[in-house]
């Protein structure tokens, strides 16, 4: 017990006698893990700006003349049990009526279109409108819909959705061949902080090794020494980005107010609740691995 | 307590270090190591130490084969052996205290003994005034004092010892020697590796004289082999 604790001790010792090789640590994992924020940010919006504007995506179904309300209600209830669709809302032909209405003429009554409530135009047009949560599930859905008897049409914007699931994709790879890359970089840099501080305490290491110390005795202080950087540079980077996220958000909302409808921010609580420990995870594992490697291939007893 | 078995040593290029050398070492013996440069002494010193693994042949200390000593179990070997070089190898950033100290940490002294038994050693070699002391505020003798203090520490019972007057004038060598003698008086194995011809002479202990990695002479109460 009295190693470990001469471990910590002595670790937190080797960070502020090599002070400028380990503010350059914390500083490049800093940099490294704030990227990593930002990227976590952007990545955790678009999947909720995404699943916003998938569920507007939409499907349209329409049906064969005469068709009864309630074999349209039956058919409503068949598409809700699809595991991909959200919501599924009916549009009956008079709310048709009054939407296309109000669509049309905005400002008052027509007295044409009001002659004409009486003998509804859009008879045929109830329909069922389908909301999906995945908009990448669309293709599949339409198809099953179209097999169903009664079902005269099906309109759907299949651009639209291979769009926003391509992108979806698209971010994802580009976010995680960075984030790689810079923990590579991170790990590197790391491992040579705790490789500087190896050499400079060589001659300390050579004694240990003589008076009887253990493997764990001497590589102790300089796996602290990389957890404790890998902490503080993990724990850095997420208070400036928890600090500047409300504001960038702010920002975004005020600047760019015309897109208010898609752009759904993730409040930063859940953010930050999944930030911290992956940040966290990530300094640690870090600093580990970066002194730990060093440490088998330069310090063996 | 020591014994090699028809030992070789060869480095990469076929440079032979050591070229089949046997010895028995008792317990409580203090004995001289001396040769030229390049005799085998440091190679034989490192090989007790498991520093380095023998080409060939077997040694023991306290009856283990230190061939058959797994990796895991070196530390507890150096734990039984006190070191002390030519250079001392202090640290300079510790005190006299902290050095010593350092190696009771090492092998896991609980700290409430280490106060008692760095102060007692620091009596044993006569420094305990200087325990506040850096390295550098003390001379060479002082500080290889600190060195034998530190490598007494831990009550190993096998002392070797590098050129341990390497650095040292004639009156301060002499009093290494002296201490490591009473050092040997209280029971331990010491083992100096010197060149220092008078000491060798005037203090009439067993030597062993190496050359070429040979072992060419071995005297219960020699001299100095070499002229």
């Amino acid at each position: 017990m009295s190693s470990f604790f001469y471990s910590i001790k002595q670790g937190i010792k080797n960070i502020f006698r090599n002070r400028l090789f380990s503010l350059a640590s914390i500083g490049t994992i800093t940099a490294c893990l704030f990227l990593f924020g930002v990227f976590f940010c952007l990545v955790m919006n678009f999947q909720s700006i995404f699943q916003e504007v998938e569920t507007t995506v939409g499907v349209t179904v329409f049906f064969d003349e005469g068709t009864a309300e309630d074999r349209i209600m039956a058919i409503k209830s068949d598409i809700e049990t699809l595991d991909s669709v959200e919501e599924v809302l009916y549009t009956s032909p008079e709310q048709a009526w009054e939407d296309y209405k109000e669509k049309a003429f905005p400002d008052g009554d027509n007295e044409v279109l009001t002659n004409l409530d009486n003998d509804n135009p859009l008879a045929d047009s109830a329909s069922l409108a389908v909301y999906l949560n995945d908009a990448a599930t669309q293709e599949d859905v339409v198809s099953y819909i179209e097999k169903i008897e009664n079902v005269r049409t099906v309109n759907s914007s299949q651009s639209v959705a291979d769009s926003m699931a391509s992108i979806g994709r698209l971010i994802s790879y580009v976010s995680l061949a960075i984030i790689v890359i810079l923990m590579g970089v991170a790990i590197f840099l790391i491992s040579n902080t705790v490789m500087i501080g190896v050499t400079v305490r060589k001659e300390e290491i050579a004694i240990m090794k003589y008076l009887g110390a253990t493997d764990f005795f001497v590589r102790g202080p300089f796996l602290v020494e990389g957890l404790l950087i890998g902490a503080v540079g993990s724990l850095i980077p997420v208070c400036v980005l928890y600090f500047l996220y409300d504001k960038v958000v702010e920002f975004v909302t005020e600047r760019f107010a015309i897109l208010n409808s898609i752009l759904v921010f993730t409040p930063s609580l859940e953010v930050f609740r999944l930030l911290l420990p992956v940040s966290l995870i990530i300094g640690l594992g870090i600093g580990f691995f970066g002194s730990y490697f060093t440490l088998i291939k330069h310090v063996r007893v | 307590m020591i014994a090699l078995d028809n030992v070789t040593k060869t480095y990469p290029g076929n440079v032979q270090a050591l070229r089949g050398i046997s010895l028995r070492v008792e317990k409580g013996e203090f004995v001289f190591v001396v040769g030229e440069s390049g005799s085998g002494k440091t190679t034989l010193f490192k090989l007790l130490l498991k520093e380095l693994e023998p080409t060939s042949g077997a040694i023991y200390i306290n009856n283990k084969n230190l061939g058959k000593l797994r990796r895991k179990r070196v530390p507890i070997l150096r734990r039984g052996i006190g070191v002390v070089f030519q250079d001392f190898r202090l640290l300079k950033d510790r005190t006299v205290y902290e050095n010593i100290a350092f190696a009771q940490r090492v092998v896991g002294v609980p700290a409430r003994n280490i106060r008692k038994n760095v102060m007692a050693v620091l009596a044993l070699v006569g420094l305990t005034d200087k325990a506040k002391s850096r390295p550098d505020e003390l001379s060479g003798g002082e500080q290889q004092r600190v060195a034998l203090a530190r490598a007494l520490v831990n009550n190993p019972p096998l002392l070797l010892a590098d050129e341990p007057t390497g650095n040292l004038d004639p009156k301060n060598s002499w009093e290494i020697m002296k201490l490591l003698e009473a050092i040997n008086m209280r029971g331990t194995t010491v083992l100096v590796v010197t060149h220092n011809k008078e000491i060798v002479e005037r203090m009439k202990k067993r030597v062993i004289s190496m050359d070429k990695g040979l072992i060419v002479n071995d005297e219960k109460k020699g001299g100095y082999y070499y002229e």
